[in-house]
């Protein structure tokens, strides 16, 4: 009866995006607020879903519509959360809402706010377009409960997010995003494969039929079979142990809003797609794989950790920290205890709440000082900028998984499903995964406080651009160096300048910095901060950034005033630094922060949820 | 009534956010969209001021944040005397066997072993209760006048608030995963305090030692926690200690055992204890606080509270017993040959420490528990006193004090009252703590602990009693008699405190010491006093030994370190033992070697792998590009080809 709030959930962005492509030029003055508003829309939907979701029965399907899509081949439209997938939907309406609201909020024209006009185009509406077409994508995976349906919204959401990549990206955006979605493309056609083959055998895609026969139809070697192959797709996209390395690629190319929603939200596909299909359907065959799992679990945690440990990119770290994460995730998993799987689902929903809040503050790390190379960063971020470095030290605490905050309670919980499995497993090997995961969490703080000391504690050396003559002058300094590659990018502006060095005299800079500014004539009206110093390195860094002259013109959409504007600021007040946290990252990260301290007081929040849903899909094994 | 245990933690916790969060409003907004903040401005944390360099402190919002700490600590402390006050001090006494006092504030079903939200105060954590929020309070209140010109605060004190109010949820939880949040959190307190002057690169990486040797004593602790509550089918302390007798052996040992790696994790016990000395780069409130009083007690509190496990565990106890004699006696032989006054002390509560734990693996948690309460006392009274010398000299280090009993009169009667207590001379509070261990001690060679383990225990403990009555002594004497030496430092460097040019403390400071060295002084008297006459004896002859042979060698030539009396043993001594070098080589040098493999194959070989799949997919493209040349002829041919292929394959096979 209340079918038709899941059906609005997809059908309001989908209608946003539609209308995009039907009313460009009525949209286009609006776009900044048009986001938020169809975004918003779609949150308010998901939060009514929320309070009128019926807990005491969140083992079923609730706000179901069955409808028959495809009679001939027994396909239906058949959409509905349990307990399982209304935490990630809302979670997915929040994020997608937030990073509107990000985009948009206040004037839309500061650094990392896509929205605003920048050279070579900033293309607002394509971007609006493909952030609610991921959207559909991603809350349509969460509500399917056909297998079919499953897939195509599993498929659905490769495109927006590799055109955000590929569009949107920084340097080495082409080819990391080509690697992800043909990495995710063949694990998606393993998992179709295993899809086809539980379909060949029992006749059926429903997924709610499925999972309370527990497998019945199926002889175990099928079950094995389509497991493996269902779980590499579901791997790939998790990621799991070794299938990770497009993740590190894509994030470190992404723009903010793209790793925040791949972080927060496409990695959760992969590991609902275990809770939602492969676990509750394929029992036996989940015993069978489940050693294998963990053991890839476990060392995806010390992997990742290590991998952190060295990693010199900030936002390269954070993917790698994101391998450990769902390390844990999927070991929560491979114990197939009702615990396991509750701390694996939890960790799931927290590793979005502060994996999305951690890409959210690396962006903004990013913008200000145009890399994320953390020995160029220098040191002293509590000091340059206090707000920012606070927010940080937040977020990675809350990632390292102290308790009291959201991150604890999900690894807490995968450990202690490790320490008794479930479903028949050996239990001294699993004692040996819980052990290693153990020392994982602790390299995980590690690095995370090795990676605090570096950028927020010590001295801050003062940034300061070398004064050059113009734009073109620039050195060539790439700003990730783990990733040289064939370089597409043949710009005559140069690439990212390392702002580093001592302090040379703002006054000056600041001058020759006005005067790059007003002689570069498009490179204008992106900096409204008055950091004159920086003023250089940022004209170049975003002329590599975001300029691709073989693809696109050069348009400076309203950059007029903008450019008429800045050089005199620029002489105002030369020895300026760096702003701090802007309203609108406040307005993004706020939500996320509250929600992290909110799980991680009250984690009952999330467990009533999920704890009913989960014994259910368990059936016989629990 | 039974809601004064969540009172008591909530009122710190509440503090915390609102000292945060309102120390500076509307002041510390960040400036609005597009208005460039000022370069001299000191918004928010930190404020722009460079390291080293004193910018102007916010005074206003330090004020502000001063009220926020202190009230509610305050209201703290009255309410957890209100919880303590039936038992009073029934622990130490062992009268006090009435039941707790707490709620259950609801239970979290996880599918498996549920958890329950309890808080409450027995005798044992209403006692503790008490100490946390009393020390807590006085260091608040020294921490004003310390910190009074440090920018940063508001967020320093708001930090003190959460971990007190994290301490209480140790000493108040009824559950073994809260009291494990609790004890966590204070491990976050700990890194963020220690790490307060964060601009000199050694205090953070001491911080981050500090925090990751605990979380790796802590993961133990964690599996602990599982053991036992999984064995018990219940994660409350109350029916885990009911079903202890059920519990087999193994399962005991096990449990007991790993929860020994984060009880020496986190007090500081051997081999997990170089964390400590290192921890003193904090502000020294915070050294008083945390590194001495509470924190570091709280794994001696935590092995009190399951002592009956512990008990029924022989082979932990055993354990136990050895890493707190070689812990006492090492750490006490390297606090005599230290020359930073904070490291001294910081030894000594490692020593202090051991001797707790080793009353407890001889068979007593009350003397433990009771040495516990009188070390808190005077030892964050020695922290105190030592962060008004240091406060008044401008260094850490002895050599550059000396003679300071005329400038410091109050502080030096209350350090006179500290060490004595420290020593163990009657009548200060440790001799009766002292003394009750040594008992136990004595004891514990008659049964309870296998004979090695006892003798080596009690061995360890009387000579540790004359070491430290020689650290005790030198580092008085090094510090309040002799030549003066103090050279006012012009520019103190960051993670020393400012020079002030008053003559005594203000009275912020002064105030906390002298109340504190009330409690230090007498409280030995609480609880009755049970004195074991020749083991007193023996023990203040000891230490009046150690300190008779350190004061003969000061008299002799008073500028001379009295260290020198350890002699070859001097330098091994200073650097405790070369621990700190021993774990680097096996355990820091190898991770960062691994990590460095790791990052390589991650792009080689895994990454590689990827790589040359798309390459080698590119390539077989290629080739097969080649026969798509537009050549019609060679189309043609491969035509005929295929046709005289299939017509002979035909032929042939039929």
């Amino acid at each position: 009866m209340m079918g038709w709030v899941s059906v609005a959930l997809i059908a309001v962005p989908l209608a946003g995006a539609v209308a995009l492509l039907v009313a460009p030029d009525a949209l286009r003055p609006v776009l900044r607020i048009y986001g938020p508003i169809v975004s918003g829309v779609t949150l308010v939907l998901a939060v009514v879903m929320l309070a009128a979701f019926d807990q005491g029965q969140a083992a079923r399907p609730q706000f179901a519509v069955d409808q028959p899509w495809i009679p001939g081949l027994g396909l239906r439209f058949h959409l509905g959360v349990d307990g399982i997938s209304l935490p990630l939907v809302v979670l997915t309406a929040l994020l997608t809402f937030l990073c509107f609201a990000y985009l948009g909020w206040g004037g839309g024209r500061r650094p990392g706010q896509l929205l605003s006009a920048r050279p070579g185009g900033a293309r607002p509406r394509a971007l609006v377009f493909t952030l609610l077409v991921l959207e559909v994508g991603m809350i349509g995976t969460f509500l399917a409960l056909d297998l079919l349906l499953f897939f195509v919204f599993f498929e659905i959401v490769l495109v927006p997010m590799y055109f955000l990549i590929a569009v949107w990206g920084g340097e080495g955006r082409r080819r990391a995003a080509v690697k992800f979605i043909l990495y995710t493309l063949l694990g998606s056609v393993v998992m179709l494969l295993g899809l086809l083959l539980v379909w060949a055998q029992t006749g059926t895609l429903d997924i709610v039929a499925l999972g309370d026969a527990h497998g019945a139809g199926m002889p175990r070697a099928v079950q094995v079979l389509a497991f493996a192959a269902i779980g590499i797709g579901l791997a790939v996209k998790t990621p799991m142990w070794p299938l990770h390395t497009w993740l590190p690629d894509a994030h470190t190319e992404a723009p903010t809003v793209g790793s925040v929603l791949l972080a927060g939200v496409l990695l959760k596909m992969g590991t609902y797609g275990f809770a939602r299909i492969a676990i509750p359907i394929l029992p036996e065959g989940a015993v069978a794989v489940a050693p294998w799992l963990g053991a890839l679990a476990v060392v995806g945690i010390v992997y990742g950790a290590l991998a952190c440990l060295a990693q010199r990119d900030l936002k390269r770290m954070i993917a790698y920290s994101s391998v450990g994460h769902m390390g844990f995730v999927l070991l929560g998993f491979a114990t197939l205890t009702t615990v396991g799987i509750n701390g694996a689902l939890f960790a799931n929903v927290a590793h979005g709440l502060i994996t999305g809040l951690l890409f959210f503050v690396a962006g903004g790390i990013k913008d200000r000082y145009h890399t994320g190379d953390m020995p160029s960063l220098g040191g002293g971020m509590l000091a340059t900028l206090p707000h920012l470095g606070a927010v940080l030290t937040f977020a990675a605490i809350a990632s390292l998984g102290l308790p009291g905050l959201a991150g604890f309670w999900g690894e807490m919980l995968a450990l202690l499903g490790a320490f008794q499995p479930g479903g028949g497993l050996p239990r001294g090997l699993f004692l040996t995964f819980m052990v290693i995961g153990g020392l994982g969490a602790v390299l995980t703080a590690a690095y995370f406080l090795v990676m605090l000391s570096r950028v927020t504690h010590g001295v801050p050396s003062v940034p300061a651009a070398p004064a050059v003559p113009g734009v073109h002058a620039v050195p060539t300094v790439p700003a990730v160096p783990a990733d040289p590659g064939p370089a597409p990018v043949a710009t005559g502006a140069g690439s990212d300048a390392v702002v580093s060095g001592a302090g040379s005299d703002a006054g000056a800079t600041g001058a020759g910095a006005g005067a790059v500014v007003s002689g570069a004539g498009a490179g204008a009206g992106l900096d409204e901060r008055a950091a004159a110093v920086s003023a250089t390195a940022e004209v170049t860094g975003d002329a590599a950034g975001w300029e691709t002259p073989d693809e696109r013109p050069v348009q400076p959409l309203e950059a007029q005033p903008e450019q008429a504007r800045s050089p005199g600021r620029d002489d105002g007040s030369p020895a300026a630094g760096m702003l701090d946290v802007q309203r609108y990252e406040l307005v993004a990260w706020v939500p996320l922060i509250v929600l992290t301290l909110l799980f991680g007081l009250w984690p009952k929040l999330l467990l009533s949820l999920t704890t009913p849903a989960v014994q259910n899909l368990l059936g016989a094994l629990s | 009534m039974t809601t004064f245990p969540l009172l008591a933690a909530l009122l710190p916790f509440l503090a915390a956010a609102a000292g945060l969060l309102l120390s500076r409003w509307p002041h510390g907004r960040v400036s609005p969209a597009g208005a460039p903040s000022p370069g001299h401005g000191h918004d928010g944390r930190g404020g722009n001021d460079a390291a080293g360099s004193s910018a102007p402190a916010d005074r206003r919002a330090n004020q502000r944040a001063g009220w926020i700490a202190v009230v509610p600590t305050a209201a703290s402390a009255v309410l957890a005397a209100w919880v303590a006050w039936g038992h009073g001090f029934g622990f130490l006494t062992g009268t006090g066997t009435s039941a707790a006092v707490g709620e259950t504030y609801g239970t979290i079903e996880t599918g498996g072993v549920p958890i329950s939200l309890t808080l409450q105060a027995d005798a044992l954590s209403g006692l503790l209760g008490v100490l946390v929020t009393v020390v807590a309070l006085a260091v608040q209140v020294y921490s004003i006048g310390y910190l009074r010109d440090d920018p940063r605060y508001p967020s320093y004190s708001a930090f003190i608030s959460l971990f007190t109010a994290a301490m209480l949820l140790v000493v108040y939880a009824g559950d073994l995963l809260v009291l494990y949040v609790g004890w966590e959190v204070m491990g976050l307190c700990s890194y963020l305090l220690i790490g307060h002057w964060w601009e000199d690169r050694g205090n953070s990486r001491a911080a981050v030692k500090a925090f990751l040797v605990t979380r790796l004593g802590d993961v133990g602790f964690l599996f602990g926690i599982f053991v036992l509550g999984m064995g018990a089918g219940s994660f409350r302390i109350g029916d885990v200690l009911a079903r202890v007798p059920e519990m087999s052996a193994a399962t005991l040992v096990t449990a007991t055992m790993l929860l020994l790696a984060g009880v020496a994790g986190k007090s500081a016990q051997v081999p997990l204890h170089t964390w400590l000395p290192d921890a003193m780069a904090g502000p020294t409130p915070i050294s008083a606080l945390i590194h001495a009083a509470t924190m570091v007690a709280a794994g001696i509190f935590l092995v009190a509270r399951l002592f009956p496990a512990f008990a029924a565990a022989r082979p932990t106890l055993d354990v136990l017993a050895v890493l707190a004699a070689l812990g006492m006696l090492g750490a006490a032989l390297a606090a005599f040959a230290q020359d930073d006054l904070k490291r001294v002390l910081a030894y000594s509560t490692v020593s202090q420490l051991a001797y707790m734990a080793g009353g407890l693996a001889a068979g007593s948690d009350t003397a433990a528990i009771f040495h516990l309460i009188t070390h808190g006392a005077f030892k964050a009274l020695l922290f105190l006193c030592a962060g008004v010398v240091i406060h008044h000299v401008g260094s850490n280090l002895m050599t550059r004090m000396g003679g300071l009993r005329r400038e410091l009169p109050v502080t030096f009667a209350a350090t006179t009252v500290g060490f004595a207590a420290l020593m163990g001379l009657p009548p200060a509070s440790g001799f009766f703590s002292k003394d009750a261990l040594l008992v136990t001690m004595e004891g514990a060679l008659a049964g309870g602990l296998t004979d090695a383990a006892a003798l080596l225990l009690y061995g360890c403990a009387l000579a540790t009693v004359a070491v430290t009555g020689a650290y005790a002594t030198r580092a008085w004497l090094r510090t309040f008699f002799g030549p003066t030496r103090t050279v006012a430092l012009p520019e103190p460097e960051p993670g020393t405190a400012r020079v002030i040019d008053t003559r005594e403390a203000p009275p912020t400071m002064l105030v906390p010491v002298v109340i504190l060295a009330v409690p230090a002084l007498l409280l030995g008297f609480a609880g009755g006093v049970h004195l074991d006459v020749p083991v007193a004896a023996t023990s203040v002859a000891l230490a009046l030994l150690g300190a008779g042979v350190v004061y003969a060698a000061w008299r002799a030539d008073p500028v001379a370190d009295p260290a020198r009396l350890l002699g070859p043993l001097r330098v091994p001594c200073e650097r405790a033992f070369y621990v700190d070098s021993l774990y680097a080589a096996i355990f820091v040098r190898p991770v960062v070697w691994l990590s460095r493999l790791v990052v390589r194959t991650d792009d080689t070989v895994v990454d590689g792998a990827v790589r040359g799949s798309g390459r080698s997919a590119y390539g077989l493209s290629g080739m097969l590009r080649l026969a798509q040349n537009g050549n019609v002829q060679l189309y043609v041919s491969g035509l005929l080809a295929g046709v005289l292929l299939i017509a002979v394959g035909a032929v042939v096979f039929t």
